[in-house]
């Protein structure tokens, strides 16, 4: 049984009395141990997925449908209180921004024995105790000291790597990781993402790694998904999705990688933007932008099919893969 | 680690203590340069001092008839002709010595402001707390009741609420309650002050990330809002209370000068300067002028304490 298995997973957005969808029947799973990476444009449905899952979505968002099962129970048919025990507890969320993300009024000692004891039965010395060995193992020099510093007295790499001492603090299963280097320096990134990936490791915890860094995910993470416009368009192994892409926006995004381009010459990007959610195109909603639209993508939204090693929602491959299976008939 | 932290003794300096820290860093700072705040703090404590120690420092027990003659009414301070020794400030219109009862006076205003500014505070602040971080439905409830509150003025509902509890008590018994009803009746008038500050800075504050990420520990709303938005929203709340402890002795003393509040047996500030006011014309001014006086320069300097308050506290004026 996998972990964590999203089914048909909705989200709208209320606007005036309209709603308009934001994650459109997305469905995924996540082993036990797994490290899944989503990468896709700003505004794709990464971060919100992050939040439906841990049912957290502020107003005016709201899930119109679907399943969240972890460790095969409804997160959002639980009541309140086991849905609280459960977040911190079994899945953990680290975001952005490590300058924002601790509370700038208490010490980091104060927050992490707080979390701990939100959660278990600890004297407040033990709990200093393990926040103490946590903070050791994210490689804090003077770990006691740190507990009483102020977040503002530390370094943007140091407070990241208190935020995922944070988010581990208390063993979860999963641990949602919302774009956790893009505002830290380029040479702490890979330092971060390192010692994510060796806790993810050592610890068997299962990891979503949404971001829009490629290079980040092809390092990282074993399975990856592609998200356009509310929808998952194209899944599969990390390392079939970087070397074989199948669907165009994804072939798209990986020839707009600088290393894909001869120096000096420009690089290749996706012409337009993603569409807003209110108004989403008929059919395939990234016909406007594909080089290989036709009439049927603009009518009609493609299904999702198994083609290569990756699962894709792409008519042009539906097209490609139905003519090989009568080539190999005849 | 031991050889870390030899490597790095700044990170194992002691801490100096939080209000050597406060002295020393911004805020201290810019009290040591401001002579507006270090006078107007230097008169506040001063006053406060001696109302505080009122039993002990008045020569008279003003609230004890038979220390009181009659006699000695209406004697002018000390550097009037015709005082009488032992009086330096003269004596009211009863007889009681005039700096022993504006010593009690005051630390009867000083004590129901302050209770009067913590009641509104308590419930100005969950209000807002809760309007701000529900937000919704009950945001909107809570904001009409707080436009309600706000359109009657202060004065007008003490005076009614007032004014009811006398006609319903009879003055005997509204007299040996006049303090609780007093900070009852200005607590509860001016909360909406609080509660639309608190409401505007939890709007701000819990769309920042911290915020979330404490959701995401699974905390409850009731912990979120004490004690990880309160703490980050305190600016603003310090900025008004100092407003707000001057806006209630005013409204004390008002209520008092209208004979709605302090009896004239324990005349706070405001009902001795309503008790001088009947023989200013005979000649009497000190009954009123002194202890009017005493109450301007109090709220004078908790009003300049507060605009330093604000200024200290505005993050535009030091941070980029």
């Amino acid at each position: 049984m996998s972990l964590l298995s999203v089914r048909d997973l909705t989200v709208k957005f209320s606007n005036r009395g309209q709603s308009v969808t934001a994650l459109n029947g997305i469905s995924f799973d996540i082993a036990r141990g797994e490290r899944v990476g989503v990468v896709g444009e700003s505004g794709a449905g990464k971060s919100i997925t992050g939040f439906a899952m841990m049912n957290l979505l502020s107003r005016p968002g709201y899930i119109d449908g679907g399943q969240v099962l972890f460790e095969g129970k409804d997160v959002l048919k639980m009541s309140a209180r086991e849905q609280r025990s459960l977040r911190g507890n079994r899945m953990a969320m680290i975001f952005q921004d490590p300058m924002v993300t601790l509370n700038p009024v208490l010490t980091i000692g104060q927050q992490m024995v707080e979390t701990l004891r939100a959660h278990r039965k600890l004297s407040h010395e033990e709990a200093r105790q393990i926040a103490t060995v946590k903070l050791k193992e994210v490689y804090i020099p003077s770990p006691e000291a740190r507990l009483d510093q102020y977040p503002h007295e530390l370094s943007g790499g140091m407070r990241q790597r208190i935020v995922i001492a944070m988010a581990l603090l208390l063993d979860p299963q999963l641990i949602i990781a919302d774009e956790p280097t893009t505002a830290l320096d380029v040479t702490i990134q890979a330092d971060i993402m390192e010692l994510l990936l060796e806790m993810c490791r050592s610890n068997m915890v299962g990891l979503m790694l949404i971001t829009h860094d490629l290079g980040v995910v092809s390092q990282v993470t074993e399975r990856t998904l592609v998200m356009y416009a509310g929808r998952i368009i194209e899944a599969g192994k990390t390392r079939s999705i970087i070397n074989d892409p199948q669907h165009p926006y994804t072939q798209g995004l990986i020839n707009a990688l600088p290393q894909q381009t001869p120096p000096g010459s420009r690089l290749k990007q996706i012409p337009g933007s993603m569409p807003s959610l209110n108004a989403m195109p008929s059919g395939c909603p990234f016909h406007p932008r594909c080089p290989l639209a036709n009439d049927l993508c603009r009518t009609t939204m493609p299904k999702v099919v198994q083609y290569a090693d990756v699962e894709v929602a792409c008519h042009e491959v539906q097209r490609l893969q139905s003519d090989l299976t009568s080539e190999a008939a005849q | 680690m031991t050889d870390q932290s030899a490597e790095n003794p700044v990170l194992i300096a002691r801490r100096p203590s939080r209000l050597k820290e406060i002295w020393q860093g911004n805020i201290g700072y810019s009290f040591r340069r401001n002579p507006v705040a270090i006078v107007s703090l230097a008169v506040f404590v001063i006053i406060t001092a001696l109302a505080l120690l009122a039993p002990v420092l008045a020569p008279f027990d003003p609230y004890d008839p038979a220390s009181i003659d009659i006699m000695n009414s209406e004697y002018p301070p000390a550097w009037v002709d015709g005082s009488l020794p032992g009086f330096w400030l003269g004596t009211d219109d009863q007889g009681r010595d005039l700096w022993s009862t504006i010593l009690y006076g005051t630390r009867l205003s000083l004590m129901i402001g302050l209770c009067a500014v913590v009641v509104q505070a308590f419930l100005g602040i969950s209000i807002g707390l809760i309007s701000g971080y529900v937000g919704g439905r009950t945001d909107s409830i809570l904001m009409r009741l707080a436009d309600i509150q706000l359109s009657f003025s202060t004065l007008m509902v003490a005076i009614i609420f007032l004014a009811l509890t006398q006609a319903l008590f009879g003055s005997e018994v509204f007299a040996q309650y006049a303090v609780f009803f007093l900070i009852a009746v200005i607590g509860v008038a001016e909360w909406p002050q609080y509660a639309r500050t608190v409401r505007a800075t939890v709007l701000a504050e819990k769309k920042k990330e911290y915020v979330d990420s404490v959701r995401v520990l699974g905390f409850g709303p009731g912990r979120i809002m004490v004690r990880h938005i309160l703490p980050n929203s305190l600016s603003p709340i310090f900025v008004i209370s100092t407003v707000q402890v001057a806006n209630a002795i005013i409204s004390e003393a008002s209520l008092s000068f209208l004979g709605l509040g302090m009896p004239p047996s324990q005349p706070s500030l405001g009902s001795l300067i309503s008790a001088g006011f009947d023989y200013i014309l005979s000649g009497s001014w000190w009954i009123t002028v002194i202890p009017g006086v005493v109450l301007v320069v109090l709220v004078l300097v908790i009003n300049l304490l507060g605009d330093w308050v604000r200024d200290v506290l505005n993050p535009k004026l030091y941070k980029g």
